[in-house]
């Protein structure tokens, strides 16, 4: 029997039995949403992470001189989080000494931040993330300014009480109206508008753009560390093929400056948006890992299920198995038209399954910050492995019916 | 008419029942020629059914030899007896045996499906035999919406429709009332009148009457073997 009649003959004999049919295929249809579904939302976030994270973090050719890890997804022990605490902090000596010496051509920026209020006119918004900076930091995090200008080198010098405000909060301050040539107010200490940021939009649901940016010598920087204590030095590679060279440097003037030995191990942190993206890498890699015993285990189930049905269908249709062979249909017509109708089954769990999953990623991508993209080979895979389940399974039953005696077949009640 | 389209030769089936060996057929003989209109006789318990089924290719024999149309089948493997079934033998049986999901057409399209006969082709044999059976006008009802007799005739049309050299029909009216029985025993007059071979397994005499030959097993052997006169009110189509 040519395969297209085998695959209509097979729905037909689906669609006779919908429930039942239903039931037997949903092993299939949750392994092939899990699949889909995790695969959509692992690959979401690594486009995510790749694209947008790293841009948050000013760039694969930018990295932050600290005394510690802002920023951590793995075990953290008590031992290691006690030494943290007693490194010294950055100052602004330090970083004036790296910056003197480094070689590599690169943009710097000492960065002095806290949580604060800002207000206007009897408006207050609350636990803003309050940015005192030098002037490259507008380059180094490539903003663009969306109204009026970003503070020059010259405010920075002379101490201005300036500040440029991310989007969301210019948004909620001004209401629309203007906001450049207003004062603020950052803890109290009124800093008068001279721009706003472009809209960045969200990273993992959190807004990027409430923020007020001021020079490190701003009122402002009072609110944030003691006199001469910064909490990083960000330096970007202008070219990002020196990058590693200029990391290189930086260590070394830091190990030096400090006096470690050569086996010491170094009391500040380098970060890298390289160092988050390797971390997401190792989680991914986790979720990869469990992914297949997750989807295995399912598909394991659904083929159980499946061949089981199939059993039972052949027992019910012992009579039609007669008819046919005394018809004229060989062993392995009969076989064919049970594995076709076992493999066909399946595919349509596994159909299902990825309808199901992609519906699962994006109602993910809609409720929560996680992002999710379809990955094409996740559906190829789905397919692949929706059919070879209803193959295997199919396989016994099929035989079984194959080898049913025609004789006894047609007596079948 | 002398060419020989069936022929047993000492065919004897022996089987199993338990511990107990049951011998079916003890050496049976018999040939029946093109366009032969042949009932097949006996009481139960005598081979009757076994015959049958050796005829149709179901079953080999345990010894002795079995031409059909000049195959030798008693020693085909089952993928060759499939195709014999398929190309040479068209089967009537007393339950029908229709697919109940399938339409009329779909039914009597089965065995051209098996003899790899593709698409328009098939649907147009399958429509010319069901027109021969006079149901050309409920060719897409399925077989629960048909009466027994229309039933029987979409059998009977799916027998056909690989023309075969034997119909073999196992008691054909044994579900059917007696109105309809004689109306199927007039299709099968009407298609041996129009050169079709006719092998009618039936325990009833009436229903033998129709044949032109009745062949009686008693005990697994041939009792007796003799033409019987044409029936006078018989055959019309």
């Amino acid at each position: 029997m040519p395969f297209f009649e085998a695959v209509i003959l097979a729905l037909s004999s689906i669609r006779a039995q919908k429930l039942k049919s239903f039931f037997s295929l949903v092993g299939v249809l949750i392994g092939v949403t899990f699949l889909i579904a995790v695969v959509s939302i692992v690959q979401g976030m690594n486009v995510y992470m790749t694209d947008k994270f790293a841009d948050a973090m000013g760039g694969i050719n930018t990295f932050q001189l600290q005394s510690r890890p802002g920023m951590t997804f793995g075990n953290v022990t008590e031992a290691m989080w006690k030494e943290w605490q007693r490194r010294p902090r950055i100052t602004i000596e330090d970083a004036a000494y790296v910056e003197a010496r480094v070689t590599t051509p690169a943009r710097f920026s000492r960065e002095s931040g806290t949580s604060a209020g800002v207000g206007y006119h009897g408006k207050m918004a609350t636990g803003i993330d309050v940015f005192t900076v030098d002037a490259e930091f507008f380059r180094i995090k490539n903003w663009n300014i969306a109204d009026g200008r970003a503070f020059s080198p010259q405010e920075v010098t002379a101490g201005a009480s300036v500040v440029v405000l991310g989007g969301e909060l210019a948004d909620r301050l001004f209401d629309g109206a203007e906001p450049v040539g207003k004062t603020v107010t950052i803890g109290g200490l009124p800093h008068r508008v001279i721009g706003v940021v472009e809209k960045q939009g969200t990273l993992f649901g959190i807004s990027l753009d409430k923020f007020a940016v001021t020079p490190i010598t701003s009122p402002a920087r009072l609110l944030t560390n003691r006199p001469h204590v910064i909490d990083d030095l960000q330096v970007q590679a202008i070219d990002p093929a020196t990058m590693p060279a200029a990391v290189e440097e930086v260590t070394t003037l830091m190990r030096v400056r400090r006096g470690l030995k050569p086996n010491e191990t170094a009391n500040f942190n380098i970060a890298t948006a390289q160092d988050a993206l390797d971390q997401w890498g190792k989680i991914s890699r986790i979720l990869f890992l469990a992914l297949p015993g997750l989807v295995g285990i399912s598909l394991v189930v659904g083929g159980i299920v499946i061949m089981n049905i199939m059993l039972m269908s052949v027992v019910e249709r012992t009579r039609e198995i007669g008819i046919r062979k005394a018809l004229g249909a060989r062993g392995r017509d009969i076989m064919a038209q049970f594995v076709v109708e076992s493999a066909t089954l399946s595919f349509t769990g596994a159909a299902i399954g990825i309808a199901t999953g992609l519906l699962l990623a994006f109602a993910v991508r809609a409720l929560t910050p996680l992002p999710a993209a379809v990955a094409p080979w996740s559906i190829g895979l789905a397919v692949g492995l929706g059919i070879l389940v209803g193959v295997v399974a199919g396989v016994y039953p099929a035989r079984q019916a194959s080898r049913l005696d025609p004789i006894a077949a047609l007596g079948h009640e | 008419m002398t060419d020989v389209i069936i022929k047993l030769e000492g065919i004897t089936r022996d089987y199993m029942m338990g511990a107990e060996q049951v011998r079916a057929l003890r050496g049976v003989d018999l040939e029946i020629r093109r366009n032969e209109y042949v009932a097949i006789m006996g009481p139960s318990g005598s081979g009757k059914s076994t015959i049958m089924n050796m005829l149709g290719c179901l079953d080999t024999p345990s010894a002795g030899r079995y031409w059909l149309n000049g195959h030798e089948v008693s020693r085909m493997k089952d993928d060759d007896l499939a195709r014999i079934r398929n190309r040479e033998i068209g089967f009537v049986f007393q339950t029908f045996n229709l697919l109940p999901r399938a339409s009329a057409l779909a039914n009597v399209e089965l065995p051209l499906v098996y003899a790899g006969i593709s698409g328009r082709d098939r649907r147009r044999r399958a429509e010319t035999a069901l027109h021969r059976v006079g149901l050309g006008e409920r060719m897409h009802h399925k077989p629960n919406e048909l009466s027994g007799g229309q039933r029987q005739r979409v059998a009977i049309a799916r027998a056909l429709v690989n023309e075969p050299s034997i119909l073999l029909a196992d008691e054909p009216t044994g579900n059917l009332d007696s109105t309809t029985s004689e109306e199927i025993m007039r299709v099968f007059g009407a298609l041996h009148a129009q050169g079709q071979t006719v092998v009618l397994v039936t325990h009833e005499p009436e229903i033998a009457t129709h044949a032109h030959r009745v062949v009686v097993l008693r005990d697994g052997r041939v009792d007796s073997d003799r033409a019987t006169p044409p029936r006078a009110t018989g055959v019309a189509a």
